[in-house]
């Protein structure tokens, strides 16, 4: 712990300028300890974060979390597997898919049931369009906390397109719930796959302008380049995976080592820059957009015909053993593990949020940064704070 | 990898550790005064190279308490899973394996808050998520409070 | 206005007691129109709704068209608090706080199921307010999990035809307050203050 601050006769101390001086040189000389949120904008949610700082410059970080622990895991013991998809929106709101996905996923291995491959395309396609969308929506606010509001609306311009096709074919904007287990709940609108493509069409050519609006801005060069660094023993030691462990150089991608759904038909790079520091997770993000939509080109011509899902039981009962998940979502690894006893609850779910271990690194990337660098830092980490706190 | 060869390299290194049965990953459990011993040479071998954890769970089995570790190496891409337990549910301890991966830190609070199981060794071992004057753990099978309504 | 009084939206207005003074009253139409045209939210969302709440305010459907302008960081500034997204028990006297520290008149919308009633979470969680009226009044509630942005935008009109309401001689006519419960030390919302549960 470190000091709490003890300025020596406070009270002789006068509005004088000498005295004023006085004080803040003993405040420079004494690290203090400062409390930011858990209602602070920049935080993106209800994240607090005890820090202690000498001058401007932050000397430790301590994340206080919960403030928004609802206690899904334990919820879902008493919860059928169809019913847990639902739940599994609500934690990282933003791969509302991938978490589905990834319960789904363990539930059919465990069952060995085989998906039909219209299904893993489909999954694929939404799998990629969410992260785009999840992309934009962290664009918006990582210029909103450098000050950058234009881009909070250019940002949220495009989302609403997709929003739009997630919409039509799932039913609900943000949301979907759009996977069960064995398959999804509807086939897909049938203009969707025309207004995925009229979206790729839109979409890259307004990508540059996002170059254009922002990465080559100098204050953002100025706020980012060079700051909050994370080298790559660190990424793999404190687990950050995602766009901010690649940045570091961390192959992590899961849709790369461990493929699932349809990821092994397609031909995608994966994005590894090996500076680590803050730029560089926002230009890994850039880039995977671009991958993305490369995803998105080579998937949506081939849908193949067949059925939506599987035929399956309506009361699932896993068999006895454990059954882990690991799927890409937008953040980072999602995992879920599955303990089941036999019945038609599982008796331990835990789900691996990519955030969690990403706000543990949140530590040693900024100490040693000003205060101001927080806030980039944070920013660039793409914290979804349900998620840490489940 | 296949899980057979790891199978064999573990047992070399750790004759005591019993595997078990899994379809998908190789599962092994180990007596938990040899957990953090057994860690560091995971970590350490070159031929296994487990260096980044990524899940630790929690797990109240009734009778005892378990905590699983999900290991994969950034090198060979190979997955191992680690089970140490504790019969003690009063004061149960276990190693804390955060020296050996950092981001054990953060797990094995959360692990700690929500089934109380300590960990030795730990650097900050505080409560994470719940509020600092919450009485049980919550994640136990035999928790009660009043403020839940069943379904 | 009692609680069960209140029929449907549309009868708000009929709350409105007719008769006063000439100048008194139009005074108070155009402080009203002035008030009910300026509202300033506090940005604060927990959750999910959080995001349908930024998309209300961004491009498309654009929340400054209804005067609810600017986004206030801090509550001294705003004049409403959206309630956006799930209470727990560890932000119940956070969310206490930030109430008591936004300067009357206030309003509150809860937006979303968490909001108005723990929602998805009613059953089963060991930490979630079923509510957040249960921690303090609640002017505007919005069903929907999340709620739509239309939704959002359709509360923020109910809450301007409330203020619209209001007089000087009688601040907070169209105050639908709830039957009060009896009051539970286990549940009543100043003990979220001293986290004594
Ligand atoms: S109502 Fe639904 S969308 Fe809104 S915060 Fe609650 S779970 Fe999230």
């Amino acid at each position: 712990m470190t000091e709490l601050i003890n300025v020596t006769e406070p009270d002789k101390l006068t509005d004088q300028p000498e005295d004023q001086d006085k004080l803040t040189e003993q405040l420079e000389e004494q690290e203090y300890i400062i409390n930011m949120g858990p209602q602070h904008p920049s935080t993106h949610g209800v994240l607090r974060l005890v820090l202690s700082l000498k001058g401007e410059i932050v000397k430790n970080i301590q994340p206080h979390c919960g403030y928004i622990h609802r206690g899904i895991e334990k919820m879902c013991e008493r919860l059928t597997y169809q019913q847990i998809i639902h739940l599994t929106d609500r934690l990282d709101y933003l791969s509302a898919h991938h978490n589905n996905e990834a319960v789904c996923l363990c539930v059919e291995k465990a069952l060995e049931v085989e998906v039909p491959e219209r299904v893993k395309y489909i999954r694929t396609i939404i799998d990629e369009l969410g992260r785009l969308a999840s992309h934009q929506l962290w664009w918006c606010s990582f210029g909103m906390d450098l000050g950058a509001l234009t881009a909070f609306f250019y940002g949220l311009r495009d989302r609403e397109k997709i929003l739009d096709i997630f919409e039509e074919t799932t039913g609900s904007r943000l949301l979907q719930s759009y996977n069960c287990p064995g398959g999804l709940m509807n086939d897909i609108h049938p203009n969707f796959q025309k207004r995925v493509k009229e979206f790729i069409t839109y979409f890259r050519k307004k990508l540059p302008e996002y170059d254009e609006l922002l990465t080559g801005n100098v204050i953002l060069m100025e706020r980012t380049k060079g700051v909050g660094f994370l080298s790559l023993e660190d990424a793999i030691s404190y687990g950050v995976t995602g766009p901010s462990g690649r940045a570091s150089g961390f192959a992590c991608d899961v849709r790369k080592h461990h493929p699932y759904s349809a990821y092994d038909k397609a031909e995608f790079k994966e994005i590894l820059y090996t500076t680590g520091d803050t730029f560089h997770r926002y230009k890994a993000r850039i880039d995977e957009m671009w991958e993305s939509m490369k995803i998105l080109e080579q998937l949506i011509d081939n849908i193949p015909e067949g059925d939506y899902s599987a035929k399956m039981k309506p009361v699932l009962r896993l068999p006895e053993g454990e059954y882990y998940q690991r799927v890409e979502s937008c953040r980072g690894e999602f995992g879920v593990y599955i303990i089941s006893d036999g019945n038609k609850t599982p008796y331990r779910i835990k789900f691996r949020s990519p955030n969690f271990s990403n706000l543990s690194a949140l530590n040693i990337i900024a100490r040693n940064f000003k205060i101001a660098d927080l806030i980039a830092i944070g920013g660039s980490l793409d914290l979804v704070i349900p998620d840490i706190d489940r | 990898m296949t899980n057979d060869q790891l199978k064999e390299k573990i047992t070399a290194i750790e004759p005591e550790a019993v595997f078990s049965e899994n379809k998908q990953y190789l599962t092994l459990s180990i007596p938990k005064e040899k957990l953090f011993a057994f860690a560091e040479k995971l970590k350490g071998s070159e031929a296994l190279k487990f260096d980044f954890l990524f899940n630790i769970t929690g797990v109240d089995r009734q009778k005892s308490l378990e905590v699983v570790y999900h290991l994969d190496s950034s090198v060979y891409r190979h997955v191992l899973v680690v089970k140490t337990e504790t019969t003690d549910r009063e004061n149960p301890r276990i190693d804390s394996v955060c020296s050996i991966w950092h981001t054990a830190e953060f797990h094995e609070r959360e692990v700690f808050e929500l089934f109380g199981i300590k960990f030795n060794n730990h650097p900050d071992l505080r409560r994470l998520l719940l509020e600092d004057d919450h009485v049980g753990y919550p994640f136990r099978k035999d928790y009660v409070d009043d403020n839940i309504v069943q379904r | 206005m009692k609680f069960d009084e209140f029929r449907d939206n549309d009868s708000l207005e009929l709350f409105k007691k007719p008769g006063g003074n000439i100048l008194l009253t139009t005074i108070d139409d155009i402080i009203d129109w002035g008030r009910s045209n300026s509202i300033w939210p506090l940005t604060f969302a927990t959750s999910c709704c959080g995001i349908e709440m930024m998309a209300t305010g961004a491009s498309r459907h654009d929340f400054a068209r209804f005067g609810i302008e600017v986004y206030r960081a801090s509550p001294r500034q705003a004049d409403v608090i959206v309630v956006a997204g799930t209470i727990v028990r560890k932000m119940a006297p956070v969310l206490k706080r930030l109430y008591d520290q936004m300067s009357e008149p206030k309003y509150v919308i809860a937006m979303g199921a968490c909001a108005v009633s723990g929602g998805p979470f009613y059953y089963n969680s060991y930490s979630v307010v079923r509510g957040v009226e249960e921690v303090i009044p609640v002017d505007v509630y919005i069903p929907g999990c999340p709620p739509r942005p239309e939704a959002l935008l359709y509360g923020v009109m109910q809450l301007q035809r409330k203020i619209k309401l209001e007089t000087m001689s009688d601040p907070r006519t169209a105050d639908t307050q709830r039957p009060k419960k009896e009051i539970d030390p286990e549940t009543d919302f100043n003990n979220y203050q001293f986290g004594i549960r």
